[in-house]
């Protein structure tokens, strides 16, 4: 058995152990506060865009819808983007992600597609590179607090590589805050773009005027669209990372705790053996007098 | 000119403006265009530019870098990429 003094030196640490992720909850409970009013409040943009481009589409049709909306006609060449957190430390919130990609990535495989893989996020890159590393396209950064600067980038690279020829469809994986104790991992697709339908405003019998045109307008917005979907999804992102790491972080908290319990109970134990102990020696000795 | 238009001036960051008001000014792809109540459906790319908010007889301009104008009978919604109000 451990000597009291080691049983002593073990509750220390495990405390510090709990106060460390006391206080790693706390910090990821603010956070998550400033990350949903980030999240709710890039919803409208995003919601009136889809409305938009919903709009746009039901007019264009034909051949001269363009290519982002109604795709390449192919669907040899895919791209998937990964988006997970930098950072770790909140449960299985990354690797939910990552697996539910990397089931996708090797089906797609499978079916014999040829796969790219844009990540973003250190976590995404991370565990990815090992299996598909020479797939990897680029890898992003999410950064403390998303901005809409990667979410440019990596829209940027995205039309690249779509007007290069070399991907025909675009798929973004990434985890939907639903609440604070759920987050989906859930896939999207970006090219083509889906429209979802039912969104279309009655306009009273009265016909849109567009300037320049609808196609114009459309090439201009669709792959704006890309960007704010894949910066939607990185504050949603965001929102769940927090949401996730404060609830692993409560939850190593009374792991802590019920640690600390035992080992208490067990180094009181061991205290009054030793009491015992001592005590039986002394009342042996006077009797032997 | 019956009743206020909705206007709302959103960017990805946030929503900037949403509420009734009188007038919009706006930068035009094609030349900048007024909306006033009861406008026609119309959409248009936006220039860099002032957009002018008149609520009230008061102005409020917000500095625009592309984005999109939409109007329908519901009112006028501006998808601005960057906006801030000057």
């Amino acid at each position: 058995m451990a000597s009291l003094k080691e049983m002593r030196n073990r509750i220390k640490s495990v405390e510090a152990t709990q106060k460390i992720t006391k206080a790693m909850q706390m910090v990821a409970a603010a956070k998550l506060r400033r990350a949903q009013d980030g999240a709710q409040n890039a919803r409208p943009y995003a919601e009136r865009m889809a409305a938009v481009i919903a709009n746009l589409a039901a007019g264009v049709s034909g051949d001269g819808a363009p290519k982002l909306l109604v795709g390449t006609g192919r669907d040899t060449k895919q791209l998937v983007i990964v988006a997970t957190s930098d950072r770790g430390l909140a449960g299985g919130f990354n690797s939910s992600i990552v697996r539910m990609a990397r089931e996708k990535i090797s089906g797609l495989i499978a079916e014999g597609k040829d796969v790219k893989i844009i990540t973003i996020g250190k976590k995404a890159r991370d565990q990815l590179k090992r299996l598909y590393g020479d797939r990897f396209v680029e890898s992003y950064e999410a950064g403390g607090n998303p901005s809409l600067s990667t979410a440019q980038a990596v829209g940027e690279k995205i039309a690249e590589l779509f007007e290069a020829g070399e991907i025909d469809v675009v798929h973004l994986a990434f985890s939907k805050f639903k609440s604070v104790v759920t987050q989906i991992p859930t896939f999207k697709q970006l090219i083509p773009a889906q429209v979802e339908g039912g969104a279309t405003i009655d306009l009273k019998g009265a016909a849109y005027e567009y300037e320049p045109d609808a196609e114009g307008i459309l090439e201009t917005l669709l792959p704006r669209n890309v960007t704010t979907q894949i910066f939607s999804a990185m504050l949603e992102n965001n929102a769940g990372f927090f949401a996730a790491q404060m609830a692993a972080m409560d939850n190593a908290t009374r792991n802590a705790g019920d640690m600390i319990a035992a080992l208490k109970l067990l180094a009181n134990r061991t205290r009054q053996a030793q009491i015992t102990k001592e005590l039986i020696e002394i009342i042996s000795g006077a009797e032997a007098l | 000119m019956a009743g206020k238009l909705h206007f709302s001036l959103v960017s990805p960051e946030r929503e900037l403006f949403s509420g009734e008001v009188d007038q919009v000014d706006a930068p035009g792809q094609e030349g900048d265009f007024g909306v006033l109540p009861g406008h026609a459906p119309f959409m248009t790319a936006l220039r860099e530019g002032p957009v002018r908010v008149t609520a009230d007889g008061r102005t409020t301009t917000y500095d625009v870098q592309g984005g999109f104008a939409d109007v329908t009978p519901e009112g006028l919604t501006i998808l601005a990429e960057h906006a801030v109000e000057v």
